[in-house]
C-alpha cells in the first residue's frame, strides 16, 4: 500500500530528498563556493523531472487515500512549473554572482518551493493543499528577503510574509468552514456533500478559500502586495515570482473549484468572473502611471492573471484548457522579458526606470527587436503567440455565455496595450541618451531570443501545446 | 504551383524581409542601397507573380478561386482564396508596393528597417484580402498595425508619437470588438471557414438587451461589432479623427500605403462580412450608414477647405471619398457596390499619387504648409501637369477613374434614397472647391517666395513612379469595364443572396411598417 503511494509521489519525494541532501552536503563542505554547482544541478534535476513527468506519466492515480492526485492536469502544471523554475535559476546566476547574493541556499530554497508547488497542483485534500501552499510560500518569503542588507528587499520579504500569512489565515478559515459543513477535507467528499445544492456554510467556506487563493495568484482586489514585492526583491527573484508560483497558484485554483466544487459551477463562476474583470482593469489602468519596469511587470501580471481567471470563470473543460495554454504562454513571455530586465544595467548597477531605455534599439538592435516582439505579444497583438492565449480564454468565455466578460477583457487589453507600446516607444522612437551597459550573459541572451522566437514561430502550430492542455483539462473537469 | 499561388504572392515580401533582416549587415551607403534594391526586387516579383492571378482568374465563376487549405491550430484552417471582390485589392496592393518602395529612395534614416517594415506590411495586407478563415483574416488585419505603428513612430514627423499611439489604440479598440463577434460566430456556426459562414444564417429574431429592443437580434449586434472595426479603419465620420493625425505625421510612403491600401480594408470588410453574413443587420442599419456617409462627405469636405497643411487636406478628402464607398456599399444594388469597389481602386491610385505629389515638394522644401508655396508652375512644369491631372481625378472629372466611381455610387444611391444622393452630390462640388483651391495656391500664380526660386523639377525617378499611376487613372477612366467585368458577377451573386436573406427574414416589411 505505502509502496504504491510512494510510487505516485516519487517525483516530489526525489526533489525533496535531493534538496535536503544537497543542503547537507553544501553546509558540511564548501558552502557558497559550491553555489554554481548546486544551481546547475538543481536546474538539471528540474529538467529531468519535467521530462520524467511529461513523457513518463499516464493515466490517473491517487495516493494517501485521495489526498494526492496524479493526473494529466497535475502533470501539465508540473512540467510548466519545473521548466520555468529551471529557466529562472540559470538566468539568475550571473546577476546573483555579480551582486554578491549568490548563496547556495538560494537554488535549494527554490527547489523546496517547487516541491510545494507540485504538491499544490496535485492536492486532492484541503490538508494537502495547505501543506503544499505553505511549503511554497515559506520558501518564497525567504528568497524575497535574500538581500539581507537592503531595506527594500527586507521590506518586500516582510510584506510578503505578513500578507501571505493573512491570506493563509483566510484560506484556513474557509477550509475549516468547508470541513465543518462537509464533514471531510477530501475533495471527493466535498463534492459529494455539495451534491444537490451547496449550503450556506459551504458557500461561505468556498468564498474564503477563493479569497485566499486570489491572494496567491495576485488577483485584484487581493493584489496589494504584488507591486511592492516585485519592486523590492532582487530581480531574478521577481522573475521567479512572476512565473512558476503563478502557474502553481492558478493550478491550485482550478483544482479546488473543479475538483471540490465541480457541482457548484454557477456559484463560484461569478466570484471568479468578478476577480477576473477587476484584475484586468486594475492591471491595465494602474500600470499606466508606472515608470519602474518591475512595478510595471507586477501590474502586467495582475492583468494577465485576470485573463487566465476568465478561462476559469467559464467553468468548462475548454476554459481550463484555455487557462493552461494561457499560463504556459504567459510564463514563456515573462522568462524572456525578465531576461531582458536583468540585462538593464548602467555602470554595473541595475536600472529599472523605463526612461533608461531611450533609443535602446540604436545600441542593441537585436535585443530591442526581441523585446518588441515580447511586448506586442504581452499586449496580445496577432500574429504573436500572446494573441492566441487571449483568443483561447475569450472563446471559452463566450462559449460559456460570459460575453460581457469577454468584451470587458478586450477593452482592458486595449488600455493595457498602451504601456507595452510605451516601452517600445522608448526603445524605438526615443531620444539619444547614454547607452545602458552592453553586456548580457549568454544564458540571458539565449532565453530572451528563444522566448521571442517562440512568440513568432508559435503561429505555425503553437508547438503542439493544445493537445496536452486539452487532456489536462479533461482530466480535471468531469 | 498554381495551387499555392496566393501563398506565394503573400509571402514573397515576407521572404524578402527575412533575408534583409538576417543577411544584410551594416548601415553604410552600400548596405542601404542593397536594402532598397532587395525590397524593390521583392515587391516587383510579387507584382509579376500576381499577374498570373489576373490571367488565371475566371470572372464568370462567382465562387472562390485559387483556394488552398491546410490545417492550422485550434481547428482553424489556413485557407486562402480570392473572388471577384477581393482579387482587385490584391492586384492594387502588388501594383502599388514597388512604387511605394521606389518613392522612398532618398530616405537615409534606418533604411534597412524601413524596407523590412514595408515588406512585412505588404505581406499582411495581401493576407487580409486573401484570407478565407475568420481568425486568419483577423490575424493579418490586426498584425498590420505593428509595422504601421513603427513606420509612423520611427520615420514620422515632429508629432509622430502622439499620432502613432492614437492610430494604434484607436484601430485596436475597434478591432477587438470584432474579435468578440468572430468568436460568437464561431460558437454559433461551429466553423471559422468564410465560405461556409457566407451561407450560414445567423439568428435574427428580435430580443431585448438591457431593456432595449434589438431589431434583427444577434445579427444586428454582430454587425455593430464589425462596424466598429471597419468604420474606424475606413475611416467613417465621426471616428475618422485618427486619420488626419496619422497622415500628417507619417512619412510620405507611409501615407501612400495608408491611403491607398490600408483604408480599403474597411470597405473590403463590409463587403466580405457585414453585407453577406449579416444581411438582416445591414438592412436594419443600412439607412443609418447612408446618412452618416452623406454627413461625412459634406462635413469633411468643408473641413478640408479650412486646412492649411497639404497632407491634412488630402487626408480629409480621403475621408470624404470613403464616404462614397460606404454609401455605395449600403445602397446594396449593382451600381452602388460596383461603384464602391471602383471608387476604392481608383482612390488607391489617386490618393496615393496625391500624397506622392506632396512628398515631391516636401522633399525639397521640408514643409507641408500651403502658404509656403505658390507659383511652382514656373519652375516645375512637369510637376504642375501631374499634380493637375490627379487634382482633376480627385475632383471626379470625366475621363479619369474618379468620375466613374462617384457616378456609379450616386446612381446606385439615388435609387435607394434620393435625399442622401442629393446631399452627397453637393460633396462633388465641395471637392472641386477644395482641390482646385489647393492647386491654385500651391502651383499657380507668380513665383514670389524667395525660398522657391531655386526649386528643381521632378527627377526621372519621380516621373517614373508617377507614370504607372497616370496610366491606370486614365485607363480606368475611359475603359471602366476592365474593373466592372471582374467584379460584376461576384457582386451580382452577393446582392442576390442578400435580397433572398432579407426577404426570408421578413425584416424588410417590418422596417417599412415602422
Amino acid at each position: 500500500m505505502i509502496q504504491a503511494d510512494l510510487n505516485v509521489v516519487l517525483p516530489e519525494v526525489i526533489l525533496a530528498v535531493y534538496a535536503m541532501a544537497a543542503l547537507m552536503a553544501a553546509v558540511y563542505t564548501t558552502k557558497d563556493k559550491a553555489a554554481p554547482i548546486v544551481l546547475w544541478v538543481t536546474a538539471g534535476v528540474f529538467v529531468l523531472l519535467a521530462g520524467v513527468i511529461g513523457f513518463g506519466g499516464s493515466g490517473e492515480a491517487t495516493a494517501f487515500g485521495g489526498a494526492f492526485v496524479d493526473d494529466a492536469f497535475s502533470r501539465f502544471a508540473k512540467v510548466t512549473i519545473l521548466l520555468s523554475a529551471a529557466a529562472i535559476l540559470v538566468l539568475s546566476q550571473d546577476f546573483m554572482t555579480r551582486h554578491g547574493l549568490f548563496r547556495f541556499e538560494y537554488p535549494l530554497l527554490v527547489a523546496l518551493s517547487v516541491v510545494g508547488m507540485m504538491m499544490m497542483v496535485s492536492a486532492g485534500d484541503l490538508m494537502a493543499l495547505y501543506m503544499g501552499l505553505e511549503l511554497q510560500s515559506l520558501s518564497l518569503y525567504v528568497v524575497a528577503a535574500l538581500r539581507r542588507d537592503s531595506v527594500k528587499s527586507t521590506e518586500a520579504g516582510l510584506k510578503y510574509f505578513v500578507l501571505g500569512a493573512l491570506s493563509s489565515g483566510m484560506l484556513l478559515y474557509g477550509a475549516s468552514l468547508v470541513y465543518g459543513y462537509a464533514g471531510t477535507t477530501l475533495f471527493t467528499g466535498i463534492t459529494a456533500a455539495a451534491e444537490g445544492g451547496i449550503g450556506l456554510g459551504l458557500l461561505f467556506g468556498l468564498v474564503f478559500v477563493v479569497a485566499g487563493m486570489a491572494f496567491k495568484v495576485s488577483a485584484a482586489p487581493f493584489h496589494m502586495w504584488t507591486p511592492d514585492v516585485y519592486e523590492g526583491s532582487p530581480t531574478p527573484i521577481t522573475a521567479f515570482f512572476a512565473t512558476a508560483p503563478k502557474v502553481a497558484a492558478m493550478g491550485l485554483f482550478a483544482r479546488v473549484v473543479h475538483d471540490a466544487f465541480g457541482g457548484a459551477v454557477s456559484d463560484w463562476s461569478q466570484i471568479v468572473a468578478f476577480l477576473s474583470v477587476v484584475s484586468m482593469f486594475l492591471g491595465a489602468v494602474a500600470a499606466i502611471g508606472q515608470r519602474d519596469i518591475k512595478r510595471l511587470m507586477a501590474y502586467s501580471s495582475i492583468a494577465h492573471m485576470g485573463f487566465a481567471l476568465m478561462g476559469l470563470a467559464a467553468g468548462t473543460a475548454a476554459g481550463v484548457q484555455a487557462m493552461l495554454v494561457y499560463m504556459a504562454i504567459y510564463v514563456v513571455m515573462n522568462v524572456g522579458t525578465f531576461a531582458f530586465i536583468l540585462s538593464m544595467e548602467k555602470d554595473g548597477q541595475p536600472v529599472t526606470d523605463i526612461d533608461a531605455l531611450q533609443n535602446y534599439s540604436r545600441h542593441q538592435p537585436g535585443r530591442a527587436l526581441a523585446m518588441l516582439v515580447l511586448m506586442f505579444s504581452l499586449a496580445g497583438i496577432p500574429p504573436l503567440v500572446g494573441f492566441f492565449g487571449k483568443y483561447y480564454v475569450l472563446q471559452a468565455a463566450v462559449d460559456a455565455g460570459l460575453a460581457w466578460l469577454a468584451v470587458a477583457g478586450v477593452i482592458a487589453s486595449v488600455i493595457g496595450a498602451f504601456y507595452y507600446l510605451r516601452i517600445i516607444y522608448y526603445m524605438y522612437f526615443g531620444e539619444e541618451r547614454d547607452a545602458l551597459d552592453g553586456a548580457m550573459p549568454p544564458v540571458g541572451w539565449a532565453l530572451l531570443m528563444g522566448s521571442a522566437a517562440i512568440m513568432v514561430l508559435g503561429v505555425i502550430n503553437l508547438f503542439g501545446i493544445e493537445a496536452p492542455a486539452l487532456a489536462a483539462a479533461q482530466a480535471l473537469v468531469n | 504551383m498554381l495551387n499555392s499561388l496566393l501563398s506565394i504572392i503573400t509571402f514573397i515580401p515576407l521572404l524578402g524581409a527575412v533575408i534583409l533582416a538576417l543577411f544584410l549587415r551594416g548601415d553604410d551607403e552600400a548596405a542601404q542601397r542593397n536594402a532598397k534594391w532587395l525590397a524593390l526586387i521583392a515587391t516587383t516579383a510579387t507584382f509579376l507573380v500576381s499577374i498570373f492571378l489576373y490571367t488565371g482568374f475566371d470572372p464568370a465563376n462567382t465562387g472562390f478561386q485559387f483556394v488552398e487549405e491546410r490545417d492550422w491550430i485550434l481547428g482553424f484552417q489556413y485557407k486562402m482564396g480570392v473572388d471577384g471582390i477581393s482579387i482587385l485589392f490584391v492586384l492594387l496592393t502588388t501594383f502599388l508596393m514597388p512604387l511605394v518602395i521606389a518613392s522612398c529612395w532618398d530616405v537615409k534614416h534606418r533604411v534597412k528597417d524601413y524596407m523590412i517594415a514595408f515588406l512585412l506590411l505588404e505581406t499582411l495586407m495581401l493576407g487580409v484580402f486573401c484570407a478565407l478563415d475568420l481568425i486568419l483574416f483577423y490575424l493579418f488585419f490586426e498584425a498590420g498595425l505593428i509595422p504601421m505603428f513603427l513606420i509612423i513612430g520611427i520615420w514620422g514627423g515632429a508629432n509622430r508619437i502622439y499620432a502613432s499611439f492614437k492610430f494604434f489604440l484607436y484601430t485596436l479598440l475597434g478591432s477587438v470588438l470584432m474579435l468578440i463577434a468572430m468568436i460568437a460566430m464561431y460558437v454559433d456556426a461551429g466553423t471559422t471557414d468564410i465560405p461556409t459562414l457566407l451561407t450560414h444564417n445567423f439568428a435574427s429574431e428580435n430580443f431585448e438587451l438591457l431593456g432595449i429592443q434589438i431589431v434583427g437580434g444577434m445579427q444586428t449586434l454582430m454587425w455593430l461589432a464589425f462596424f466598429a472595426s471597419f468604420a474606424v479603419k475606413m475611416p467613417m465620420w465621426p471616428v475618422h479623427t485618427w486619420l488626419p493625425d496619422a497622415h500628417v505625421q507619417a512619412p510620405t510612403a507611409g501615407s501612400v500605403v495608408l491611403a491607398a491600401i490600408l483604408l480599403k480594408m474597411g470597405g473590403y470588410g463590409f463587403l466580405r462580412f457585414s453585407l453577406p453574413m449579416f444581411p438582416v443587420g445591414s438592412e436594419v442599419l443600412g439607412t443609418f450608414v447612408l446618412w452618416i456617409s452623406a454627413i461625412a462627405i459634406v462635413y469633411t469636405s468643408l473641413v478640408a477647405l479650412a486646412q492649411s497643411d497639404m497632407k491634412k487636406l488630402i487626408a480629409y478628402s480621403s475621408v470624404a471619398h470613403m464616404g462614397y464607398v460606404t454609401m455605395g456599399i449600403f445602397a446594396v444594388n449593382q451600381q452602388g457596390i460596383d461603384g464602391a469597389i471602383f471608387q476604392m481602386i481608383s482612390h488607391g491610385f489617386i490618393s496615393g499619387a496625391l500624397f506622392l505629389c506632396v512628398g515631391v515638394i516636401y522633399d525639397r522644401m521640408h514643409t507641408r504648409e500651403i502658404d509656403a508655396y505658390g507659383g511652382l508652375v514656373n519652375r516645375m512644369p512637369a510637376y504642375a501637369l501631374i499634380f493637375m491631372l490627379f487634382t482633376m481625378a480627385n475632383v471626379g472629372l470625366p475621363g479619369t477613374s474618379g468620375f466613374i466611381g462617384e457616378f456609379l455610387v450616386l446612381m446606385g444611391v439615388f435609387q435607394v434614397n434620393t435625399w442622401v444622393a442629393v446631399i452627397a452630390t453637393t460633396g462633388v462640388i465641395l471637392s472641386a472647391a477644395y482641390a482646385l483651391w489647393l492647386y491654385r495656391r500651391v502651383v499657380m500664380g507668380d513665383l514670389i517666395k524667395e525660398s522657391l526660386k531655386s526649386i528643381s523639377d521632378m527627377t526621372t525617378r519621380e516621373r517614373a513612379i508617377f507614370a504607372p499611376l497616370i496610366a491606370m487613372t486614365l485607363l480606368l477612366g475611359v475603359y471602366p469595364s476592365l474593373v466592372t467585368d471582374i467584379i460584376g458577377p461576384s457582386v451580382g451573386a452577393l446582392i442576390t443572396n442578400y435580397d433572398t436573406a432579407v426577404l426570408d427574414s421578413g425584416i424588410a416589411t417590418a422596417v417599412a411598417e415602422n
